[in-house]
């Protein structure tokens, strides 16, 4: 449509550095604490941080407040886990951390070294989808996607943590993902589907 | 999130040489451990600390059963306490708790210290766009006490704050006389779990017993006759995944159809977790007659006071507590 001179990620990306000058300018008048009163000036500088992605190490310099799931979009430019509310409340971000389900938000990326980060990007083999992914393919369990990722990582630790065993379970095992399209029903099928494909 | 310096310390006494003061809402120097909470309040701004000591791998996790009963290191996880089997087995109080508690992401992070230092859920200590509370910035006023507080606290309340505390853990340990391992620079004490938080009085930001430097470095449980008899309770706005409105803690000690000893403690309703020992007292000798029980869950509601939208509270606490001795004894 707009060639590859506009793709839509130079889009998100000047949209959401626009975005960001606009936060941080409103912060300036909200009520200030006597802790920030005592800050004498300055922000601290970055610092080095070590992530293992998806088998890969990277060596990043980043502001300490930096979280895993910024350090992931905005610096691995890994856009697959999403970001909702940044308060670990939505579960989009969720990524496994030696395997198990975390929100990526409620870590700091500093804090995440020496763990190995799977992300929604390391879970197909090549061109082979996690029999996950080609069940929520195959049971039309998302419509906008923007909490898919999050879904599929949460339920791909929901099935190896043997949580998968009825509709019930399943619902509040995943309790931590919330989809706003309501898919719901062909998100609990396609865990249910991906979880027999798994046994087998 | 405004600017913080990260420390990374080597080991738990180089960490604690940086006198970091856990649950003070003005402390410049703060811990983070599992960091589900901890994020978010610096997320939000309502925590804004210069420099944050973190606590990932210093701090023991080890999950200990034995004669002495039950041990937890501050860093185990929720999750890893509920799966426990000894946990589930001879604790499983604790275990209904945590898995009653937040996420199954959120039980994979946090850790026993965090839950129990976790901050309250009041919306206007938790949004910087208020001005009035007491809690973040003493002196300001409390929103609450005449805004929404549908959520808050109508047990321990003061006329500077009426904040919840959100811990679903907290109050099975204060129901089990579970007791605090507190590590400084200079030594260990114990705290029972049961005073280890203040009632707010006019200090609300000062939440704890902790002093500069100290940790919560284990959690011990003695053991007990309640396994076979316990139950939480929690009634929440939805199914998973919320803090509860109102929860109780119910151990009972049962022989034949008579309760011999009761454990009862309540979440959603105080400023801290609240054992009630007048309504243990009362169930003492009783059968599991609900027209006997309602009137011993009726002293639960001694010195409580509602602020309007959480009037309902009161009524529900005592009838939730009727319910949880029920399903403990078996009769529900």
């Amino acid at each position: 449509m707009t060639g590859d001179k506009f793709t839509r990620r130079k889009v998100l990306t000047v949209a959401a550095a626009g975005t960001g000058a606009l936060i941080g300018g409103s912060l300036v008048t909200a009520p200030v604490s006597p802790a920030s009163a005592r800050r004498a000036s300055g922000v601290p500088g970055p610092i080095d941080v070590v992530l293992q992605v998806n088998g890969s190490e990277h060596r990043l310099s980043l502001d300490p407040r930096t979280t895993l799931l910024d350090a992931l979009r905005e610096h691995l430019h890994l856009t697959g886990s999403k970001k909702g509310c940044g308060l670990g409340q939505c579960g989009a971000c969720t990524v496994l951390m030696d395997g198990k389900r975390v929100k990526s938000c409620l870590n700091l990326a500093a804090l995440a070294e020496g763990h190995q980060i799977t992300t929604i990007e390391g879970l197909a083999r090549g061109d082979e989808l996690h029999p996950l992914q080609t069940a929520f393919i195959e049971r039309d369990a998302f419509q906008c996607g923007s909490c898919t990722p999050g879904q599929i990582m949460s339920g791909v630790a929901c099935i190896a943590e043997g949580h998968a065993g009825s509709p019930k379970e399943i619902r509040e095992w995943m309790s931590g993902n919330i989809c706003r399209c309501g898919a719901y029903d062909h998100i609990v099928a396609a865990i249910q589907d991906a979880a027999q494909v798994l046994k087998g | 999130m405004y600017p913080f310096t990260l420390e990374r310390p080597r080991d738990l006494q180089a960490a604690l040489a940086l006198r970091a003061q856990a649950g003070r809402t003005d402390a410049p120097v703060e811990y983070i451990a599992g960091g589900t909470d901890m994020v978010q309040l610096l997320q939000e701004d309502a925590l804004r600390p210069d420099r944050l000591v973190s606590l990932a791998g210093i701090l023991g996790n080890q999950i200990e059963v034995g004669p002495q009963g039950l041990r937890l290191g501050a860093a185990a996880t929720m999750a890893e306490v509920a799966a426990h089997p000894a946990v589930v087995e001879q604790f499983p109080l604790i275990a209904e708790a945590l898995l009653a508690s937040a996420s199954p992401q959120v039980r994979n992070q946090a850790t026993m210290g965090g839950n129990l230092l976790q901050r309250t859920r009041c919306p206007y200590f938790r949004d910087v766009g208020y001005s009035a509370c007491n809690k973040r910035i003493p002196g300001s006023g409390c929103a609450a006490m005449d805004g929404e507080n549908r959520w808050h606290a109508v047990l321990g309340t003061s006329n500077d704050c009426i904040a919840a505390h959100p811990s679903d853990l907290a109050v099975a340990l204060v129901a089990l006389d579970a007791v605090i391992e507190v590590q400084g620079a200079n030594g260990q004490r114990t705290v029972p779990v049961v005073d280890f938080h203040r009632l707010p009085g006019n200090t609300p930001h000062m939440e704890t017993v902790l002093e500069p430097g100290e940790v919560i470095a284990a959690i011990t449980v003695p053991p007990n006759p309640f396994a076979r008899h316990s139950h939480y309770l929690k009634v929440r706005d939805r199914a998973s995944f919320e803090f509860a409105l109102v929860s109780a803690a119910l151990a009972l000690d049962i022989n034949g159809d008579r309760i011999r000893q009761a454990r009862v403690a309540l979440g959603g309703v105080g400023t801290k977790p609240w054992r009630v020992p007048q309504v243990e007292a009362a169930l003492t000798g009783l059968t599991l007659d609900p027209a006997k029980l309602r009137p011993a869950a009726a002293l639960a509601a001694e010195g409580a006071q509602g602020h309007g939208h959480n009037d309902f509270k009161i009524e529900l606490m005592q009838r939730a507590i009727v319910r949880a001795v029920e399903i403990a004894g078996g009769r529900a």
